[in-house]
């Protein structure tokens, strides 16, 4: 099955209802199908072998998301906040691909790989002018891949994780009820096109059948607005932003939000206090906490609204703690905690996530990660309280999560090395309020250096990697923590910088 | 007959998306299903003229039929004669 039969069905039972709304203009479903439709016809006739995305959220990604599925073509978003070199080789891996968005940019870093590109406008103009002739026109029977997605590369190059249709579909139909939206009902999808929640968010929202309200780029101000004009009733925020909401309202910002009944928020580890505020700011909305991943299709543990207003409202520590937990899996998704040899752990011991399931695809284009049983291990830390709440408690592998933005320690140290009076450096996570997670680094002067100052370390990572990598916090060590295997202990680091 | 085949009931307008199957007849309004629609409507038998509703899914009681509604009808659902039954997906708050 294909997933463009969540947007057939849409069409096909309300054509005439507004299905999304950017930059003021307003799409039926009967439209947005239209241009799916022809969408594919430009998508066929190109001989591409991706479609891939190079833009802003907008009605370009919803046309394109489609289009690629009826044509039977992955879609593959791309990070534009990418600096070109690492661009260009992704660019490289989907060639040849019909290319929508920033042209520009794609002439100059991937001219020579043979993409056919489109700005947003004249894709989404040309796929409403290409209407197909034939009206039994055959359509890919949706077998294969729906969407392929980059990770971020933290600790190596990039995967290509691949999501199937069924796995989608898997997710889709074992969570959102057909047209259960009522036609008022709008959703405010601000999270970029090449997240996995930027996916989800339009699938469940059209097989919802609620309005779909984007926000290309997120600025609380915008964010604001858009409830109030749009009357929004649900939306998706990564915690960044709820802070950021959070510090516009706290400022007495005027501005009404009683149509805001459900707010979702996911993609990072949300702040104890950034929550409590939040919901006692929106005493009326029901606050759901997503956990998923993008190998996952999406959510596979949700704290639902209910249980945020009774862990608040009690006095039991154990009760209060599930403020901070990830929920309960999903009906539809088995999870278990496994230590290091792969053994299933009890409740309360803390091990890695492991995760089963028809949405989860666990698939990258080089191998597949599944174990004979097909279970996905997510490389998050975490454990599972008697009740079966699910804890996170980092990752597996130590990334530094700031703000949504997967980082790499590796990455970090790397350049403090280059540092001539810097013998030894760790980069670790620690806590911040504004953006869930910072960076912290700790460093070994040289035998015979004068240690640099502070602002010299930053400046060096600020020249060298992108902004959000300078460290908010730097510490001089005699010597950094290590086993007896010559392996650094970052916890330990952590546990002095935090 | 395989998961992804759209089939027509010749008794009514019902469509469905097959999830799931077995090696046994699927019908609607008590005829046989099939991806094309006969040139003759079927007539609408009775006793499986229940309806279909728009994206519910139909199920068997062993789990071995899972079919997804399309295109809703007048007829109802059955194999080999025995009535399918709606899945309740379980509510969730929607979390994206």
């Amino acid at each position: 099955m294909n997933i463009a039969l969540l947007l057939e069905m849409a069409a096909e039972a309300a054509p005439d209802r507004v299905g999304l709304v950017c930059d003021g203009k307003r799409w039926t479903y009967a439209e947005l199908l239209a241009a799916a439709r022809g969408a594919f016809e430009l998508i066929d006739q190109s001989g591409c072998e991706y479609v891939a995305l190079l833009d802003e959220s907008s009605e370009a990604a919803v046309i394109a998301l489609f289009g690629a599925a009826l044509a039977g073509v992955p879609y593959c978003p791309l990070n534009y906040r990418l600096a070109d070199t690492d661009l260009a080789a992704l660019l490289e891996r989907v060639s040849p691909a019909l290319v929508v968005g920033d042209e520009e940019r794609v002439q100059r870093i991937a001219g020579e790989q043979g993409h056919t590109v489109y700005s947003r406008e004249l894709f989404t103009l040309k796929a409403q002018e290409s209407v197909p002739e034939a009206e039994d026109r055959v359509y890919d029977p949706g077998e294969g891949i729906a969407v392929q997605l980059f990770t971020s590369g933290t600790t190596a190059a990039p995967k290509a994780a691949i999501l199937r249709h069924s796995n989608l579909l898997g997710y889709i139909l074992g969570t959102v009820e057909f047209a259960s939206a009522d036609e008022a009902d709008a959703a405010l999808v601000v999270v970029p096109p090449y997240h996995i929640a930027g996916i989800s968010a339009l699938l469940s929202s059209i097989y919802a059948n609620r309005r779909i309200v984007m926000l290309p780029s997120f600025e609380p101000d915008a964010w604001l607005k858009l409830v109030e004009t749009e009357k929004v009733t649900n939306a998706f925020v990564v915690p960044t932003m709820m802070t950021r909401i959070i510090d516009k309202l706290e400022n007495g910002l005027a501005t009404d939000l009683t149509s805001l009944r459900a707010i979702a928020y996911g993609g990072g580890k949300m702040p104890l206090e950034v929550i409590q505020k939040a919901l006692a700011l929106f005493p009326d909305s029901g606050f759901t906490n997503a956990y998923g991943l993008t190998e996952t299709s999406s959510t596979i543990a949700l704290l639902g609204p209910d249980e945020h207003r009774d862990a608040l409202a009690s006095d039991d520590p154990k009760v209060r703690a599930r403020l901070t937990s990830l929920g309960k899996p999903l009906p539809t998704v088995e999870i278990e905690i496994r230590d290091e040899d792969g053994k299933v752990l009890p409740a309360g011991e803390p091990g890695e996530i492991y995760v089963r399931g028809e949405q989860v695809s666990g698939e990258y284009k080089e191998k597949s990660a599944l174990d004979a049983e097909g279970w996905f291990p997510t490389r998050d830390a975490g454990y599972m309280d008697e009740e079966g709440y699910l804890f996170l408690s980092g990752r597996a592998d130590d990334v530094i999560v700031r703000g949504g933005e997967n980082m790499s320690p590796g990455e970090i140290e790397d350049v403090l090395l280059t540092h001539p009076a810097v013998g030894d450096a760790c980069a670790t996570a620690i806590p911040s309020v504004e953006w869930g997670e910072a960076v912290g680094v700790a460093v070994v002067v040289r035998d015979g250096h004068e240690a640099p100052s502070e602002d010299e370390l930053k400046e060096l990572i600020r020249g060298r990697l992108r902004s959000s990598r300078v460290p908010e916090k730097v510490m001089f060590m005699k010597e950094l923590p290590y086993n007896e295997m010559g392996k650094l202990l970052r916890r330990e680091v952590k546990k002095i910088l935090a | 007959m395989k998961p992804g085949t759209r089939l027509k009931s010749a008794a009514c307008d019902t469509e469905v998306m097959v999830i799931r199957c077995g090696d046994g007849t699927i019908e609607c309004g008590g005829a046989p299903m099939g991806e094309d629609k006969p040139a003759d409507a079927a007539p609408l038998a009775a006793d499986h003229s229940n309806g279909t509703l728009m994206g519910k899914r139909y199920v068997d009681a062993d789990g071995n039929y899972e079919l997804l509604c399309v295109k809703p009808g007048k007829g109802s659902l059955s194999v080999d004669g025995v009535a399918l039954v709606t899945k309740d997906a379980k509510p969730l708050p929607a979390s994206d």
